[in-house]
């Protein structure tokens, strides 16, 4: 037993001076850990941080300071910029998302839409789950994930002539990404007001558009500087010449190259900054650069001259009465200059040449009758309401210098049967009943000649929703 | 000589983009011959090249989407040799042979 015991406290006296002799050697670690921590902080605090950028900066752009005339000074000149794109579309994306991944230092986006499932295929930066969120705010959580060190702005609004004023002067350039005239037009001339350059690009089926406005910078009246929207494009177009991407459709890619295209040429004239000689200021002939990528044939870019400032431009020529108090005050009617709003709503018929979608849903059992869908031949091949005959628009015109039957009317169709036309959304097929009985198809009364209001977007509501509309 | 000039004509290179070429049975580029001079045997400018494709080479009746109050529609760019028209004298530049007159409709979607 006591041989036993003396063994057991030997053995604990020699467990305890091993790991006092362990406590030890770890306190005088922890002596040396604590010394050299405190001369590190000490050491930080005497030198500090010595580059123009942080760190995290360089790790991050590094791969676009190294480009030959880029370097640190250009870095600092794009993280010292406001962008502003209006639109947050399939320009807006892409182009907002090249410019937040380049460090510029603060991005505002005005869109007054919200997400819908059909801008997808090309409005890459939303996402399925951002359904229903304003575009502007969509965007920006991308933007936010992609680089959080940009300041971001959203305003879930469209650009007026109201607000235009107070949002563009908080910003040093533009992107016009926005999808029809009068928004170009308001743009432009508050860019040449408030001496914003401008970059300017658009799209359409799978064609694209851009060019740099007012850049470098003249003040209105001037000579001097880029020309602005109006001194190339004086007068719009006809808005009944106008298609959207609705009605003519656009491949992602084309309106993506483009949005990229437009966010590189941004970053261009930020990085020139002020440095513009004095001769290039003098006449200034931008570039118009066509991009054509056709479903059947190859891709192509094209660089054409244009045109520079124009001495009498509504907005920056001579004389010009354009102001920031004209604006506001409403005496600068873009939707009146531009003959009325996109997609306006046709009325070329008297009420009792139209009937409704539900209307024609009771009589197409009971009557032998002609349905004309003028739609495009795309558009009807995706869905078409049964025994529709299409003719489209574009082929109706054509048609109608032909003096004998037309070749769609069926031989058969008696001459008092009824023609119903349908289009898209009610205006073409106003157009065509109207130009059907013009060229005698109403047989002097015997035939009625109507259109169905409204069009496949009323058939789908009131009749068929299950039909895919397009 | 007389006869010479009469027959001489012109190779041009017309092409339509930005959705024109719908008006001009969905082509591109076209090649075409036109005179040297006009009826008044002056010689033939942009203006006399416009009136020609209205009469020869567009098939659409949507006239009004090429010429409009017998002018080039406004929101169409003209342009010789890659340059703005308005910088080779718009309607009046006589055409020479072998140029290439670009008709382009601006695009507003985005």
């Amino acid at each position: 037993m006591g041989t036993g015991n003396e063994t057991g406290v030997e053995a604990l006296n020699s467990l305890i001076a091993s790991k006092e002799q362990e406590l030890a050697r770890l306190k005088k670690q922890l002596v040396e850990a604590e010394g050299a921590d405190k001369r590190a902080s000490e050491q930080a605090q005497e030198t500090p941080w010595r580059w123009p950028l942080k760190a995290e900066e360089y790790d991050r752009y590094g791969r676009q300071i190294i480009l030959p005339g880029f370097g640190t000074d250009g870095q600092l000149r794009l993280r010292a910029s406001r962008v502003l794109l209006v639109g947050a579309g399939g320009l807006g994306c892409p182009a907002a998302a090249y410019l937040a991944g380049a460090g510029i230092g603060r991005i505002g986006i005005v869109d007054g839409d919200v997400v819908e499932a059909s801008n997808l295929h090309r409005q890459i930066a939303h996402s399925t789950s951002r359904v229903g969120v304003f575009k502007a705010e969509s965007l920006i959580a991308h933007l936010r994930d992609l680089n959080p060190l940009v300041q971001y702005t959203a305003y879930t609004t469209h650009l007026t002539p109201q607000n235009a004023e107070e949002i563009v002067s908080q910003y040093d350039l533009v992107l016009d990404c926005t999808d029809h005239p009068t928004s170009r037009y308001l743009i432009s001339d508050t860019c040449v007001l408030l001496e914003k350059p401008l970059v300017s690009a658009s799209a359409l089926r799978t064609d694209g558009q851009l060019i740099v406005l007012n850049a470098p910078v003249g003040s209105q009246g001037s000579m001097k500087g880029g020309p602005c929207y109006r001194c190339v494009f004086p007068v719009p177009p006809p808005a009944e010449s106008l298609t959207s991407c609705g009605e003519g459709g656009v491949l992602g890619p084309a309106v993506g190259t483009m949005g990229v295209l437009q966010a590189g040429e941004a970053i261009k004239v930020l990085l020139k900054g002020k440095g513009w000689l004095e001769s290039e200021v003098e006449d200034v002939r931008p570039s118009l650069m066509l991009f054509s990528s056709p479903l059947l044939g190859g891709v192509s870019m094209r660089t054409v001259r244009m045109r520079g400032r124009r001495k009498d431009c509504f907005a920056c020529g001579e004389g010009s009465k354009l102001s920031l108090a004209s604006l506001k005050d409403g005496s600068t009617d873009y939707v009146a200059f531009c003959g009325g709003k996109g997609g306006a709503t046709v009325n070329v018929l008297e009420p009792n040449e139209r009937i409704s979608a539900k209307q024609y849903a009771d009589r197409r059992t009971k009557d032998e009758h002609l349905l004309l869908d003028v739609r495009e031949a795309e558009h009807f091949s995706v869905a078409s309401i049964d025994g529709a005959v299409n003719v489209p628009f574009s082929r109706i015109h054509t048609a109608a210098g032909e003096k004998e039957r037309p070749s769609w009317l069926p031989p058969t169709l008696p001459t008092d049967a009824p023609i119903y036309v349908v289009c898209r959304v009610g205006n073409d097929s106003q157009v065509v009943t109207r130009r059907l009985k013009d060229i005698g198809m109403d047989e002097g009364g015997k035939r009625v000649i109507v259109d169905i209001k409204g069009g496949m977007r009323a058939w789908k509501n009131e009749v068929d929703e299950t039909l895919p509309f397009t | 000589m007389v006869t010479a000039t009469e027959n001489a004509q012109l190779r041009v290179v017309v092409e339509f983009s930005g959705g024109l070429e719908m008006l001009f049975s969905d082509q591109k580029r076209h090649v075409i011959s036109i005179p040297t001079t006009d009826e008044n045997g002056k010689p033939v400018t942009v203006a006399y090249l416009i009136e020609y494709l209205c009469k020869n080479v567009m098939k659409d009746s949507r006239k009004e989407l090429f010429v409009l109050d017998s002018q080039i529609r406004p929101g169409i760019l003209v342009l010789i040799n890659d340059a703005d028209w308005e910088l080779e004298g718009e309607e009046k530049y006589a055409i020479q042979n072998g140029d290439n007159i670009l008709f382009v409709s601006t695009l507003h979607g985005g």
